[in-house]
């Protein structure tokens, strides 16, 4: 008779300091809790000084990081989880660090011929040194009205406002400064929003139904975490054109960003077609009412334990030569680079 | 076009969305709820809960003590007991009310699972939607909650050094006459307020108690800090002075824990049978292994030495937080308090204590912001900073850490011209117990 073989051991990081350090445990004990069902052996770890002694002790097989915000989605943790050698689900900490700073991922997307809202980064320290007024107008002489202030780093919709008349503008920034010191102020546009879930599939990648969000006002924390504020459609009610076309874009970008085992990327569909890309998940929610849950609630816990095993095959050279920290620097071309005339002299 | 299958109704990912009672249909978890899970790690000084400080709590003798129980008398412990709460336990609790300058009977006492339930209880027997309750300004976030909860209409009555201003609560209370609004009960907490850190003084007390006889408005006298002065004895109980006249509220979970979950109400009579009968319809009786522990302690035990001891920590924590609020945040203003567990800080002019918190969060210090402790979203220059969990060490440090918050967002007010606003009550935000 054959031995049975020993359950996966996967360890599931949620937590940290972190602005959205509740969503992070929610998801952590949501996935956990599937995994199990699906006969895995899982333990929840807060980000915290207990890691590494608890990672050297019990082995994982799996790292699964869902700590969301800074240092669970900018890299650190997943460089972290390369020096020490271990297996993780999601992209490495490279490719983390440039998708969910949301300038860097902008930039990016434009390069690879993905729409995204036309934007300006502004730290706070500029501010500071050219006066808040003269930029403020600027900004709204540029980017016209409506505007979407947000912090360049964080989700969840924190810190994030709709800006309909230039005067709402300072309290908006006032706010997102609070959560950063890098804010992006983006232009609005209109549409359907969608959030689209994509998982690794072979060589190339899936994406899961398209999710549409529906909300009487904005689709704010309030709306994300409270059942019943917002209504979700799945599949969303697009055209099978317009699906299409998101599906396109997202595995786009999924593929140049090389997010890996899975990503929630959220986009606007205008009604000409247009698929606006606005942002990139690398450690999507997965709470109760988060949206890769329902993009893949028909397949149920059997696509959580997929994602699990496939990484659990990945080669790993040993500890400190993962893949993320032999890889050839690549450059990355974001088009025509030379400064304006003002710029000189 | 090519049109998909369309789902004629979305998913709200709760099935039970359109069942719900009218009010609860503003319950909702904020944003400002979740950045209290970060207070949580220990690398955070929480300046935000009112846990108090038990570490000084006689645990060997309270292990001996509750095995004695249970060994003695288990099944009786574990049992189902009086709606009104165990007469033992009531007979301790007017002795203790007697440190208040309160003679009642044990007749008068219906014990609940905290003072909470007192609150709630009150609130269900008294209030319908749309009634009106004075309370200070400002006010115990989780006795607004309870008040949102059942719909209630909240007119806040300032306050002052001295607590509440006898002139203007008979102002407000004459105003609302006025207009055919009859005020059903004054809300106060008149020892070391929770948020405002004040002590209703001696000469406004008959005066306040006068005021409510005069309108036919009952009293509703919260005093869960009233033992924990830092250097003085309780004042008279609102009660002392008219024991008809006011529904006085206590608890074990400053003066001991909260781990019982035991606090009582002391009420007129005819008041007193409406709320044993409501409070049997919520939980049938409070806890009777509770009630034998903590009547056992207070029977036994030196109860008051050990509440001396809590009010020498506190008087150290409190005198802490002056020194250090002195030393890194001149710029505000903020109560002395002479007991209890807060202070109350007014921010410098522009600043939104509110807007503030999550860098408050991210340089790894809490407070509770103002805007909690008013029905109307007022209070955005205000914030609550509780002195009775952390060490003395740590409230020099949470402090400092916070004067980096405030003159971070000074300058950045400063710069974009912005300022403090009321912010709109978005429906019951129940108070996490980080906030309470």
């Amino acid at each position: 008779m054959a031995a049975p073989t020993a359950a996966l051991k996967v360890a599931v990081v949620a937590g940290g300091l972190a602005h959205e350090r509740d969503v992070s445990i929610r998801s952590g004990r949501r996935v956990a809790q599937t995994l199990r069902d699906e006969g895995m052996e899982v333990r929840v770890w807060d980000l915290d000084a207990h890691l590494i002694p608890r990672i050297t002790e019990w082995q994982p097989d799996v790292v699964w990081p869902l700590v969301h915000g800074a240092d669970g989605e900018d890299g650190s943790l997943q460089d972290l989880f390369a020096l020490l050698g271990l297996r993780f689900v999601g992209a490495d900490g490279h490719q983390a660090r440039i998708a969910s700073h949301k300038p860097t991922a902008k930039a990016l997307m434009r390069a690879v011929g993905v729409a995204t809202p036309r934007w300006v980064t502004l730290r706070q320290s500029l501010f500071r040194q050219v006066g808040a007024k003269g930029v403020l107008d600027a900004i709204v002489t540029t980017l016209g009205l409506p505007l979407v202030v947000k912090p360049a780093d964080g989700g969840s919709a924190l810190g994030v406002t709709v800006v309909r008349d230039a005067t709402e503008l300072p309290e908006a920034m006032v706010g997102c400064f609070a959560y950063s010191d890098e804010a992006l102020i983006e232009e609005y546009v209109e549409g359907t929003e969608v959030a689209a879930s994509l998982v690794a599939d072979g060589d190339g990648v899936r994406v899961l139904p398209l999710v549409e969000i529906v909300t009487e006002g904005p689709y704010d924390y309030d709306a994300r975490y409270n059942a019943g504020r917002a209504e979700y459609f799945v599949p969303a009610r697009l055209t099978s054109e317009h699906a299409e076309a998101v599906r396109e874009a997202v595995s786009t970008v999924h593929e140049a960003f090389a997010l890996g085992d899975l990503s929630r990327i959220d986009v606007l569909v205008a009604a000409d077609g247009t698929v606006w890309v606005l942002d990139i998940n690398v450690a999507p929610g997965m709470t109760e009412t988060s949206l890769f849950p329902q993009a893949a609630a028909s397949e149920g816990g059997a696509l959580y334990a997929e994602i699990v095993r496939r990484v659990a095959e990945k080669d790993v050279t040993g500890p400190g030569i993962s893949p993320a920290l032999a890889r050839p620097v690549e450059t990355v071309s974001f088009g025509d680079s030379t400064p304006p005339a003002a710029y000189e002299g | 076009m090519t049109q998909p299958p369309r789902p004629a109704r979305g998913n709200r990912l709760d099935p039970w969305f359109d069942s719900y009672a009218e009010r609860a249909h503003g319950m909702r978890a904020s944003e400002i709820r979740a950045l209290f899970a970060v207070a949580s790690r220990p690398e955070v000084v929480s300046l935000a809960g009112g846990m108090p400080n038990i570490n000084s709590l006689p645990l060997d003798y309270l292990a001996e003590l509750s095995a004695r129980i249970m060994r003695e008398n288990g099944p009786k412990a574990l049992q189902y007991g009086s709606g009104q709460g165990e007469i033992f336990m009531r007979e301790q609790i007017v002795e203790v009310m007697r440190y208040d300058a309160i003679h009642a009977h044990p007749d008068d006492v219906v014990i609940t699972t905290g003072s909470q339930q007192a609150l709630d209880l009150v609130t269900e027997i008294f209030i319908n939607p749309g009634d009106v309750i004075v309370a200070e300004a400002p006010s115990y976030v989780g006795a607004l909650g309870v008040f949102r909860a059942y719909q209630a209409d909240v007119v806040h009555v300032p306050l002052d050094d001295d607590g509440l201003i006898p002139e203007a609560l008979d102002a407000t209370l004459t105003r609302l006459e006025a207009e055919g609004r009859r005020a059903k009960f004054l809300y106060t907490v008149p020892n070391y307020h929770n948020p405002a850190g004040v002590t209703l003084s001696e000469e406004r007390r008959p005066r306040i108690v006068e005021i409510c006889k005069r309108h036919h408005v009952l009293i509703l006298e919260d005093n869960p800090y009233g033992l924990l002065g830092f250097d003085s004895d309780p004042l008279p109980a609102l009660k002392s002075y008219d024991a008809d006249q006011t529904i006085y509220l206590g608890s074990f979970s400053k003066m001991f824990g909260p781990g019982y979950r035991i606090g009582w109400a002391a009420a007129p009579h005819a008041v007193r049978e409406k709320l044993v009968l409501a409070s049997e319809a919520a939980i049938l009786s409070p806890t009777m292994w509770g009630q034998m522990v903590m009547t056992a302690y207070l029977r036994e035990y030196d109860w008051y030495t050990q509440v001396k001891e809590f009010r020498g920590e506190y008087r150290a924590r409190g005198n802490a937080m002056m020194s250090a609020l002195q030393e890194f945040l001149p710029e505000t203003r903020w109560t002395v308090p002479t007991g209890g567990f807060y202070t109350w800080v007014t921010l410098p002019e522009g600043l939104d204590a509110k807007a503030m918190l999550p860098r408050a969060v991210t340089n790894l210090v809490a407070y509770v912001s103002g805007t909690a402790f008013y029905y109307d979203g007022q209070g955005a220059d205000h914030m609550r900073l509780s002195f009775c969990y952390p060490t003395p060490e740590n409230i020099r440090e949470g402090v400092r850490r916070l004067s980096h918050v405030v003159h971070a967002e000074m300058e950045l007010v400063d710069m974009f011209g912005t300022g403090p606003h009321d912010h709109p009550a978005r429906g019951v935000e129940t108070p996490t117990p980080d906030q309470v």
